[in-house]
């Protein structure tokens, strides 16, 4: 039988088990819209703006390992999407965007909500697709997921011209695809991981550089284990927190601009570093000339691209994550490998002696609320269990200092492109791939605003997020950055007429409080946890000039710290 | 590279936002209609060079890629000038066109047009010795390359 576009658009997306598409409706994609409606098995959730869609299509393919997937129309809806397109390929995200199309034949004539999607979306993603034919839009759908998926996963788009949708033809959804020139390297090669394993073995002052590629490539257990054999330190990116576990000894914290004192360096100090699924980004070297002036590097990477790209490797693996550190292990255990205990014995009492520098602490008997006493209470009150959204600054490194993430997929925030407004709708999208988990948002006052429009898509999901503002009436970041380098002219970064929180949150139908106090602070966590069916907004007045530690300051290297 | 719309823009796109220089490109379809050969010049450092290969290889329609500097191999161009060619010049310019295994192809009681082929730095030679007064109009064709020998860039 033959099918219009539109179904075959639908029965695709049953054939690739998504559950849920993440969109906005609009002319072009009214068939589509259609579609969906005549159907049960694949549920749309309707945002309040495109940004959010794939924001929540991102924070669902993080926390479920499985790719988001998002509708918006022709024109503005994609234009709209392409914050969220480029947050997602930043951080390497598996996600296939569908944008709507003006019809074939009225491409290029500046037609009504007509942009060019695949020229304006070509630089932020991994690969994208017109369909110029009804027949090629099944295969095109399972290309577009394959891609997105494999390998270095990121983001897809698929554009959809109007009349394709309507055109008619048979359809069957294809097992597999191939493309000649995409082909994902998988096996490390072996010469190099025995390379690598030497170098375990003599080195002195180790260190596990781990990022996000170990929490995409599903490789945590590996890792722990192989740390775990060794007895060699580990520090985690932004982006690779969860990899390992962060209350596990050896776990010496994040490393970066506001990374630990022990963390950055140990990596300044270390004679071999081992990196994986990392990029050496410039937020983690610090000054590019001054970073591990002593190491042999040796990199895990599953795409080429990122070996050798900023810092000069020695020995490269290209290879997907889990398996090459599969193959390390076997080399390690079949050859009864085993790591220098006097040396590792001494780098640990190095390593124990920055740690005594306690480089997070605060002031616990200040009279306002500090931000850090907040993630670090709910972190007690939540066991450690809860996923973790963020948006971007000050609250954003206080939530990856203070709450300790043992398993992966826990901690969503946007790494590389930092994009504000990212936490409330990827939170949603969480809370649709874990029904019954903790999701919490821990924001600030600027970037809530940058989505607020979502609450309203809470309520009509019956979303029971948790929202922690850690409100301070500043572009925390921006006026910390002000405060040290522009001799304290705070241009900006002031936030005047903010809205009353709590009598918003109510306005959408959702609990708000207001926290003034630190002894109110635990109490107020607990009643918010009570309500497990509610969304409720937590606004934390805190400390406005609180600012966040130890950080590198730019062109530094990770030994020139500021510290508390 | 996929013989298709929009791998041209991609690839043209990769250069420009991580800031490579192109230097020349040239892009036709093969005898395998669905592929195009496309020939690109560029410079910089092993590590850059290094760089713009990978993400090359990155881009999905890019089906095979070879550094022809990497052995040794053949670079030509084509070059059309017309040049004013009125009274004594006439003969002078065919001249330097013989000189240079250039080729007449189109005359007319002012003008030469000539056709020229070889590695960049013949051309630019040829334009050296003449006077800019007598150039109206320069088409290059970029470069094309092939390897010597039994390599090829062949799928």
């Amino acid at each position: 039988m033959e099918l219009t576009g539109a179904d075959i658009f639908v029965r695709s997306l049953d054939a690739e088990g998504v559950d849920y598409i993440f969109g906005y409706p609009g002319g072009a994609v009214l068939h589509i819209y259609d579609a969906l409606y005549r159907q049960d098995k694949v549920q749309h959730i309707l945002v309040r703006h495109e940004q959010a869609a794939t924001h929540a299509a991102d924070g669902y393919a993080r926390s479920s390992g499985k790719p988001g997937v998002v509708i918006v129309t022709s024109g503005p809806g994609a234009t709209n999407a392409v914050t969220g397109i480029a947050t997602a390929y930043m951080d390497s995200i598996p996600m296939v965007v569908f944008t709507g199309q003006v019809p074939t034949h009225l491409i290029g004539n500046d037609a009504f909500q007509e942009a060019d999607n695949i020229g304006i979306t070509r630089p932020c993603v991994k690969h994208n697709f017109l369909v110029k034919d009804v027949n090629d839009l099944a295969e095109t759908i399972k290309k577009a997921f394959y891609v997105a998926t494999t390998g270095r996963p990121g983001p897809v788009v698929v554009d959809i011209p109007k009349d394709i949708t309507a055109d008619k033809t048979e359809f069957s959804y294809p097992d597999k695809v191939h493309m000649r020139s995409y082909n994902p390297v998988l096996i490390g090669h072996t010469g190099q991981i025995k390379r690598a394993v030497s170098l375990m073995q003599t080195a002195r002052r180790p260190i596990f550089y781990t990022g996000g590629g170990v929490i995409l490539g599903n490789a945590s257990e590996s890792l722990t284990e192989l740390a775990k054999i060794l007895n060699f330190p580990v520090t985690n990116t932004l982006m690779g927190l969860g990899a390992y576990p962060a209350t596990d000894p050896q776990f010496v914290g994040m490393l970066g601009m506001h990374g630990t004192y022990e963390a950055n360096m140990a990596m300044h100090h270390c004679d071999v570093l081992i990196a994986i699924g990392a990029r050496f980004d410039d937020r983690v070297t610090g000054h590019i000339e001054k970073f591990c002036p002593h190491a042999t590097i040796v990199h895990v990477d599953i795409d080429p691209a990122s070996i050798s790209k900023n810092v000069k490797v020695d020995v490269p693996i290209v290879g997907c994550v889990d398996n090459v550190l599969k193959v390390m292990l076997n080399e390690i255990k079949n050859n009864d490998v085993h790591s220098d205990a006097v040396a590792l014995q001494e780098w640990w009492q190095q390593i124990d002696a920055w740690r005594a520098k306690d480089c997070l602490k605060y002031d616990h008997a200040s009279e306002t609320i500090k931000p850090q006493f907040v993630v670090e209470t709910l972190y007690k009150l939540t066991g450690g269990d809860a996923f973790i959204t963020s948006d971007v600054g000050q609250h954003q490194m206080w939530a990856a200092q203070f709450y300790k993430f043992d398993k992966p997929r826990r901690w969503i925030n946007s790494g590389g492109l930092g994009t504000m407004g990212f936490g409330l709708p990827a939170a949603m999208g969480v809370q649709f791939a874990h029904p019954d988990a903790t999701v919490a948002c821990i924001t600030g006052e600027g970037s809530i605003q940058m989505c607020i429009q979502e609450l309203s898509t809470c309520t009509q999901y019956s979303l029971p997020l948790k929202i922690i503002n850690l409100n301070n009436g500043y572009l925390g970041m921006v006026r910390q950055w002000q405060e040290f380098f522009y001799q304290k002219r705070y241009a900006m970064s002031y936030m005047e007429s903010l809205p009353d929180f709590v009598k918003l949150a109510e306005s959408y139908g959702h609990v708000g409080m207001q926290i003034t106090r630190p002894g109110d602070v635990e109490g107020a966590l607990v009643e918010m946890l009570k309500l497990k069916d509610r969304l409720v907004f937590m606004d934390f007045l805190t400390d406005k000039t609180e600012n966040v530690y130890p950080m590198i300051p730019a062109g530094g290297g990770q030994n020139e710290m500021i510290l508390v | 590279m996929e013989n298709e719309a929009g791998a041209l823009s991609r690839v043209a796109g990769l250069f420009s936002a991580r800031g490579y220089n192109i230097e020349s490109l040239t892009v036709a379809p093969t005898e395998d209609s669905s592929l195009s050969r496309l020939t690109l010049v560029t410079r910089g450092t092993e590590e850059i060079i290094e760089q713009i290969t990978k993400q090359l290889h990155k881009l999905i329609d890019v089906v095979k890629l070879m550094d022809m500097t990497e052995g040794p191999h053949i670079e030509r161009e084509m070059m059309l000038v017309k040049v004013l060619a009125e009274g004594d010049r006439r003969n002078e310019l065919k001249r330097l066109s013989d000189i240079f295994r250039g080729r007449i192809i189109d005359v007319t009681d002012k003008t030469y047009t000539i056709e020229l082929t070889g590695a960049g730095d013949k051309l630019d030679a040829f334009l050296q010795t003449l006077e800019s007064s007598v150039i109206v109009e320069v088409v290059r064709s970029g470069v094309s390359g092939i390897a010597r020998g039994d390599r090829a860039l062949k799928l």
